[in-house]
């Protein structure tokens, strides 16, 4: 389906990552410090931000790709299969950031959940852009789904914010002040620094990875819808003509009654 | 376009007038629910009391979720929604004459769920302007919401498990202003500055906006 | 009955003159329905004052034709104008000037007629002044007018949408099995309604098993087969009870 630049491209954006995935490992495990107060628990910072960076980008680019398709002089399909396959990665990418803060959130403050203003948000999104690729299933033609998927695209990205400061003033206008706050106040300062942008740089690739990847299959998947569309378009107006025959057939045993009868 | 609001919501509530849906199905649904939110928790007063804003608006989105999909349903039974369309009534007014319609009928069915909390619950209310103004935009916001994501969702055989799962997560920032405007306004601690109630204003302009705006792409799709 | 069509031509519908131009022109129109083609090349031309009858098999698109004209289906491939103007790119433009009858009513089951054709005599902006004539003309005057709709036989729901047609005098009738589960009675009303709609500039597309039963005289048979045209004769004295008997016209009569 895509040409070779397609696959040169995606080849070397999968390397670059492994590389640099490989060396925020490294850097991540061994040549950073432990924190004084967190200890090796620290090392989770070179993933969980940056997991969580990627998923708010997927879904940023999901919003502009629905944009897109709703603006009529831009209209394409391709960005409906852009927007699906962005929303799948932030989903994954969400899942992630689920995870490692509550694998942060155990050892760090005793309970696997807590109702932090970001984790909560986070969740909030999780459920959100699930809902969204459910409303992509719902069976439907191509302009039917794009459209739909697109319109709950973009206004889920618009409730984003909302629900981010609803959260935020939930945690802070009535006490219990955040326990993620006083925990990250740590000092972060030259190799982790360094090792923490690393990070950010690393998963973004990986997204662009996961997405090259992600829409190439959609990209297939809809060319076999519209082959599959096209061969039912050809065999229905060959028995256009069937049909017309045999009608003129009925026609004629019309005009002379067959013996049969 | 204002035409068009006033024509659909007069007809939907008379539809509601005729088949009684909300009165006598959804109305008694909420109620229902404040009662098992009693069994739930504790009976003590203490207790309900703290809870009571909370629960209410929990009770209300769950009744909303019935009915904007009876909103749209209206539409979809005899395709009555191809019919709008062929009429050449606009779809920003169709948008609009809905959450009109709903947001009556809500609005009459939280007055009585209020009357329910206060003699289940028995909570002192200190602050009504707050109180009353936090409801009539959260209402408004979960109407707008709600019937563009109902009609969004139709034409699904699983809509009734899927506008649920699309609509909760939309609203939420409503449920928790709302509980939270409501608990200001019953200590009486909250003004009409309250950032609860902004909040609330803020999401039922965007959403009726956005509806308005969409609402004829969903329907002609 | 006349009276929703005024002669003066500045009533209810003006008395329309499209000389030569085609009212209905599809090339080659491609329509598809929850990923399956139900229009594969549609391609038709329909002048003003015509009667057109759509014959077919089940399921041949007769119907998915009508509500692309209607704009109410989407074309995705093809050219489609309808009364002029681009279906495809203004379909609302279209819909405002076509009356449309299908399979299912457009009704709200819970009002009464009266309210049912009142709504769309508002929402169409028309005179309501015709409500009650309309809902006469077929025979729904008086206390079945104030019937709900939900109690009502299928017959008489079909009156109902035909009452408020009627009413609103559309420049283009699009008819999907208008005749069925009407009583005699009706059925003559319904035909006088559309000669006379079309002797006043409208047009007319039904589909239809039984139009020639009836004093309405269709001036052209199409016939619709595997989602496109299989054959299209136009009606004369000559060869009128040979292509209206026949089950599918192979197109070569005319």
């Amino acid at each position: 389906m895509e040409s070779k630049g397609y696959l040169w491209t995606r080849r070397s954006v999968g390397l670059v990552s492994l590389i640099l995935v490989v060396a925020t490992v490294i850097y991540g495990l061994w040549i950073t410090p432990p924190d004084v107060i967190q200890g090796n628990l620290v090392r989770l910072i070179y993933v969980h931000p940056p997991v969580a960076w990627v998923a708010y980008l997927a879904y940023g680019v999901t919003s502009i790709a629905s944009v897109l398709y709703l603006w009529k002089r831009t209209r394409n399909i391709k960005w409906d299969l852009l927007a699906a396959s962005s929303a799948e990665v932030g989903v994954i990418f969400t899942g992630l950031t689920l995870i490692t803060g509550s694998i942060w959130g155990r050892p760090a403050w005793g309970v696997w959940w807590t109702w932090d203003a970001r984790l909560t948000t986070t969740a909030l999104l999780f459920v959100l852009y699930l809902g969204y690729l459910a409303l992509r299933r719902v069976p439907a033609d191509n302009h039917r789904r794009a459209t739909r998927s697109a319109i709950a695209g973009l206004v889920a990205f618009v409730d984003v914010p909302i629900v981010h400061q609803s959260v935020v003033w939930w945690r802070t206008l009535h006490q219990s002040a955040t326990v993620l706050n006083s925990s990250l106040s740590l000092k972060i300062h030259g190799v982790m620094a360094w090792t923490l942008l690393l990070g950010f740089i690393a998963f973004t690739f990986v997204y662009v990875w996961m997405l090259m990847h992600r829409y190439e299959i959609a990209t297939i998947e809809q060319e076999a819808l519209d082959a599959e569309l096209e061969q039912l378009l050809e065999e229905r107006q060959h028995e256009s003509e069937i049909e017309l025959a045999e009608d003129v057939l009925g026609d004629a045993q019309v005009d002379q009654p067959s013996k049969v009868y | 376009m204002w035409r068009d609001v006033i024509l659909i919501a007069v007809k939907d509530l008379r539809i509601e007038l005729r088949s009684k849906v909300t009165a006598n199905q959804i109305l008694p649904f909420s109620l229902v629910v404040l009662i098992i939110f009693a069994f739930a928790l504790d009976t003590s007063p203490a207790t309900l009391q703290k809870v009571a804003p909370g629960l209410f608006w929990v009770a209300v989105l769950f009744s909303a979720i019935f009915s904007v999909e009876r909103a749209t349903a209206i539409e979809s039974d005899q395709n009555a929604g191809d019919g709008l369309l062929i009429y050449g009534v606009d779809p920003g007014g169709i948008f609009l004459g809905k959450v009109l319609s709903t947001f009556i009928q809500l609005f009459f069915l939280e007055v009585v769920l209020l009357a329910g909390v206060v003699v289940l619950y028995s909570p002192k209310v200190a602050g009504w302007p707050l109180v009353l103004l936090s409801s009539l935009f959260a209402t408004l916001g979960i109407c707008g919401a709600g019937v563009m994501y109902s009609q969004l969702a139709s034409g699904s055989k699983a809509k009734q498990t899927l506008l649920p799962l699309l609509l909760i997560p939309i609203v939420s920032p409503v449920l928790l202003a709302g509980t939270k405007a409501w608990q200001d306004g019953f200590s009486g601690s909250g003004t009409l500055g309250d950032p609860w109630l902004r909040l609330l204003i803020i999401f039922a302009v965007v959403y009726l906006a956005l509806g308005t705006i969409f609402y004829s792409a969903i329907l002609e799709d | 009955m006349s009276k929703f069509f005024p002669a003066d031509g500045r009533g209810a519908i003006p008395n329309r003159l499209y000389s030569m131009q085609s009212l209905v022109s599809f090339k080659n129109v491609i329509a598809v329905s929850g990923n399956f083609p139900v229009l594969t090349g549609f391609d038709v031309e329909i002048g003003p004052s015509e009667i057109v009858l759509l014959r077919g098999r089940n399921g041949a698109g007769k119907t998915s034709f009508l509500r692309a004209v209607a704009g109410l289906l989407r074309v995705t491939r093809g050219q489609a104008k309808v009364l002029g103007v681009d279906v495809v790119a203004r379909p609302a433009d279209v819909r405002q000037r076509v009356g449309f009858l299908g399979h299912e009513s457009f009704l709200y089951e819970d009002l009464t007629a009266r309210e049912n054709v009142k709504f769309v005599l508002k929402a169409t902006r028309s005179d309501t002044n015709l409500l009650d004539s309309a809902l006469d003309a077929v025979g729904l005057g008086g206390r079945l007018s104030s019937l709900k709709v939900s109690k009502m036989s299928a017959g008489q729901k079909k009156k109902v949408a035909l009452a408020s047609l009627i009413a609103r005098a559309p420049e283009l009738w699009l008819l999907d099995e208008p005749h069925t589960s009407l009583d005699s009675w009706t059925r003559g009303v319904l035909d006088a309604t559309l000669n006379l709609a079309v002797e006043h500039g409208s047009t007319v597309l039904l589909v239809s098993h039984e139009a020639h039963h009836g004093s309405l005289m269709p001036s052209r048979i199409i016939d619709v087969a595997g989602g496109k045209v299989g054959g299209d004769t136009v009606v004369n004295e000559t060869n009128s009870k040979k292509v209206l008997l026949s089950k599918g016209g192979s197109g070569n009569v005319a």
